[in-house]
């Protein structure tokens, strides 16, 4: 069952309670090297997807593949594949951070032998150096958040899911983490959730937006949209809407406002020089003429306010 | 799996100083009655019984009364040990470690479960040495004394068990350990009126907790009182996996 190529398979979950529904109808398939960012204001049900995907919450509906194997049916087999750090770092708080990560390791299915060299590498990537004989009680909160990803990494699961990852830590320990992540991504395939936009456009190179538990927006970030850029212009003398989508290169329009318009352009400089050229040839005063990016911002607020307003 | 959890909850009870506190101020307290015994046997009882054929031993005299009391005293206290187990994880919202792990419920629970037993173990011997050292001075029944023994283990781990089931129920250790007194409460109640005079109950005293283990403790290795412990035990350790798996399901 399921495409072995992908490391995750997510089909048809929903978790329902007595008297709402937290997540409908949730599809993921993700593969080595992405980092996919899940997006969405608070309660929204991303920490419920997490859980699903991490076979800590059971799905009322639907199923997960991790590598090819059910995690409903082979828990024990599919959950060797994957790191989790639930919304609260899971940590005993009387441990020394390096009594913990070992605990954590052997829990895992480390063997007694890789244990040492585990353990280096996962307290050097986090930057634990300093505190690994320390108590975990006694640390701050943003080493706290750094030993709970950590226990998440340190077996080098194939899957790494993150519920928050950069919660309480200041600037500096946001960009090590974000550089820990995207280093991750060279491995394995990372799932993060967020409400923080700009958290996704760092590091993430796909993002699912979900409000009131359903997928409202997905997309790959980076490479916008590849083969289309996006151009906002003003013109004085409106035409019919055919007469520019009827330019050459012009893929569609949309009128924003009386005289203004949207366009979606084939990505070369032919069809821009088309368009400013047929403007400016059938006088219909060219106002202005600018590109637009959408950015995650936007999409986001006219996604969730499109939802929230009836 | 299971050892790994077990030697690991094993562990961190000592971690604390909650356990060693328990152990030392129960060691002192038995070691305490242990003398009051055996100073009461040798001025008062020795003489009397040494004209009687067959008469009861030191055994029966002195370590049957402090294994009682270690019974009573160390009931008192499991609540104490067991109402960390699942609720502490709760309250630090732990569980998704073991249950994202590779590890089946089954695993988490009796690892959890014999690292409290290990502890017991622990715990006891300090007894067991105390009343070995009778026999530095006389003969003992060490038939008895392992009956005893043994009776006070499976007791105090079956009570274990349920204090590890009440614990899956609240987020507060201290409501899992008030949930756990309830209990003791009740189960000695049953007892109490399972004995009273007029209205004597053997069904009351077979569902009491303390009953079987004082047939243990005076020797009388029946395989019911085994049975009772055992079944009680492996009751509550099935509720214990049934409640963590509905709360799997139900979040």
């Amino acid at each position: 069952m399921g495409n072995t190529d992908s490391l995750l398979q997510a089909e048809g979950l929903s978790k329902d309670y007595e008297n709402h529904t937290a997540v409908e109808d949730y599809q993921l398939t993700l593969k080595k090297g992405e980092i996919l960012g899940l997006l969405g204001p608070n309660g929204a049900g991303k920490s419920t997807t997490l859980r699903m995907l991490s076979g800590t919450l059971a799905p009322s509906k639907g199923s997960v593949h991790i590598k090819g194997i059910d995690l409903l049916e082979q828990p024990r087999r599919a959950k060797q594949e994957l790191g989790y750090l639930p919304d609260q770092p899971p940590l005993y708080h009387d441990l020394t951070v390096e009594e913990y990560l070992r605990y954590c390791a052997e829990l895992r299915g480390l063997k007694k032998a890789a244990l040492p060299q585990a353990l280096e590498r996962v307290i050097q990537t986090c930057a634990l150096e300093d505190v690994q004989r320390r108590l975990i009680s006694q640390l701050s909160l943003g080493f706290q958040q750094r030993v709970g990803i950590a226990q998440a990494v340190i077996h080098e699961p194939d899957l790494v899911i993150l519920d928050e990852p950069t919660k309480g830590l200041d600037p500096i320990q946001i960009n090590t983490i974000r550089e820990l992540i995207r280093d991750l991504a060279m491995q394995h395939a990372v799932i993060l959730s967020t409400h923080i936009l700009s958290e996704v456009e760092a590091v993430c190179n796909r993002v699912q937006i979900i409000n009131q538990g359903r997928i409202v927006h997905e997309a790959r970030l980076g490479i916008q949209e590849s083969g289309k850029v996006y151009y906002q212009f003003q013109l004085a003398n409106p035409p019919e809407v055919s007469a520019i989508s009827a330019i050459p290169g012009v893929e569609s329009v949309s009128v924003e406002a009386q005289g203004s318009y949207l366009t979606c352009l084939n990505d070369d400089q032919g069809s821009l020089q088309a368009l400013a050229k047929t403007a400016v040839q059938q006088e219909w005063g060219l106002l202005s003429l600018c590109p637009q990016h959408e950015s995650l911002e936007q999409i986001f607020m006219q996604k969730v306010f499109q939802e929230d307003s009836p | 799996m299971i050892r790994l959890i077990a030697g690991f909850e094993y562990r961190r009870l000592f971690l604390s100083p909650l356990a060693w506190t328990l152990i030392a101020g129960l060691q002192f307290i038995l070691a305490l009655l242990f003398l009051v015994f055996l100073e009461n046997f040798i001025t008062e009882l020795q003489p009397r019984l040494a004209l009687i054929d067959d008469a009861p031993g030191a055994t029966d005299t002195v370590i049957t009364p402090m294994l009682i009391w270690a019974g009573i005293l160390w009931l008192a206290v499991i609540p104490l040990l067991t109402m960390r187990s699942f609720s502490e994880d709760r309250l630090y919202q732990r569980q998704a470690l073991l249950m994202s792990a590779p590890v089946s419920l089954t695993e988490v629970v009796l690892g959890k479960y014999i690292g409290l037993l290990l502890f017991l173990a622990t715990a006891l011997s300090p007894a067991l040495l105390t009343a070995a050292s009778l026999s530095l001075g006389t003969a003992l029944d060490w038939g008895k004394l392992a009956a005893g023994f043994m009776g006070l283990f499976l007791m105090l781990a079956s009570f274990s068990a349920a204090g590890l089931y009440l614990s899956t129920l609240s987020r507060q250790p201290a409501m899992a350990a008030v949930l756990s007194y309830g209990l003791l409460a009740l189960l000695f109640v049953f007892y109490i009126t399972g004995k009273t005079q007029g209205s004597e109950s053997v069904l009351f005293i077979y569902l009491s907790h303390f009953g079987h283990f004082l047939n243990l403790s005076n020797g009388l290795v029946h395989s019911s009182d085994v049975i009772y412990y055992l079944l009680f035990s492996s009751g509550f350790i099935i509720l214990t996996i049934q409640r963590l798996d509905s709360e799997r399901r139900n979040g």
